[in-house]
């Protein structure tokens, strides 16, 4: 049998809903498989632990050609319509009563639900000089904000999943 | 108590090793699954879990997602990690003596 995984780190390093979704799916996952996992928000994914901005995450409907209306097997969205006024915030509605659906909780909850599995949780130091931001506007389950370097030393020995 | 000790360990099981038929459940084997998984004594909270699982799973054909467990059960997500480490919601289902859960929450 091949040697089973034992740990991962996962970057998170975009803002929209179905850029931040993925990583949190993986990194609850990883905890209930009883798989070590870390959780590193860097650039416009530190909007997904930023206390004003998590809770007002909108999927993209710009630069997305497999946006499809009103569901995945639907007919493409021409991209300039993409670009209409509360064309994001439309579907981003969508996107969250599916999600609701499958049990899937809103990203504040489920970062909470993450940090109680035993996740740890870091911000990026970069991306929050660049944006100059400081710990006081993360939500509390950030652990600490971290170097780069710092984050290869925690991910030690494991698999580290860029999304 | 050998009687009980041989039984867990012949009773059919899946390719998960849960078991493989949900009537061969009773206290007695759950207490043995739970050694399996490193769980020596199960208390009031291990039972209450692994009940609300049971009942779930009787309802709705699968095993609750952590996020329903938690909510509906009254145990947080902190203290199933500390009840069942690496994995309350795989563990419980085994010591339940169900599938494991199919859902990915």
């Amino acid at each position: 049998m091949e040697e089973s995984i034992k740990k991962i780190s996962i970057v998170v390093s975009r803002g929209s809903l179905e850029g931040v979704y993925p990583g949190l799916i993986m990194a609850n996952g990883a905890r209930m498989e009883g798989i070590e996992a870390t959780l590193f928000f860097t650039f416009f994914g530190l909007h997904a632990v930023i206390e004003k901005k998590m809770d007002k995450l909108k999927v993209a409907t710009v630069g997305n050609p497999a946006m499809c209306v009103p569901s995945a097997m639907g007919p493409g969205l021409p991209t300039w319509l993409g670009t209409l006024p509360g064309m994001s915030w439309f579907a981003t509605g969508m996107m969250k009563k599916e999600i609701e659906k499958l049990d899937i909780p809103p990203v504040r909850e489920f970062i909470e639900m993450i940090h109680d599995t035993g996740c740890e949780i870091y911000g990026c130091k970069a991306t929050v000089e660049m944006f100059h931001l400081t710990k006081k506007d993360f939500c509390p389950q950030v652990d600490d904000i971290i170097s780069v370097g710092q984050f290869y030393e925690k991910s030690a020995g494991a698999q580290i999943i860029f999304t | 108590m050998e009687t009980v000790e041989q039984k867990s360990i012949i009773l059919e099981r899946d390719a998960d090793s849960n078991l493989k038929n949900l009537s061969d459940w009773n206290k007695e084997v759950a207490v043995e699954l739970a050694k399996e998984e490193d769980i020596t004594e199960l208390t009031e909270r291990h039972w209450l879990v692994i009940n609300f699982m049971r009942k779930e799973f009787k309802e709705k054909g699968d095993a609750p997602s952590i996020r329903r467990l938690t909510k509906e059960s009254g145990v947080e997500t902190k203290e199933l990690y500390n009840l069942f480490p690496k994995g309350p919601a795989k563990k419980a289902a085994k010591i339940a003596g169900l599938p494991k859960p199919k859902g990915c929450i």
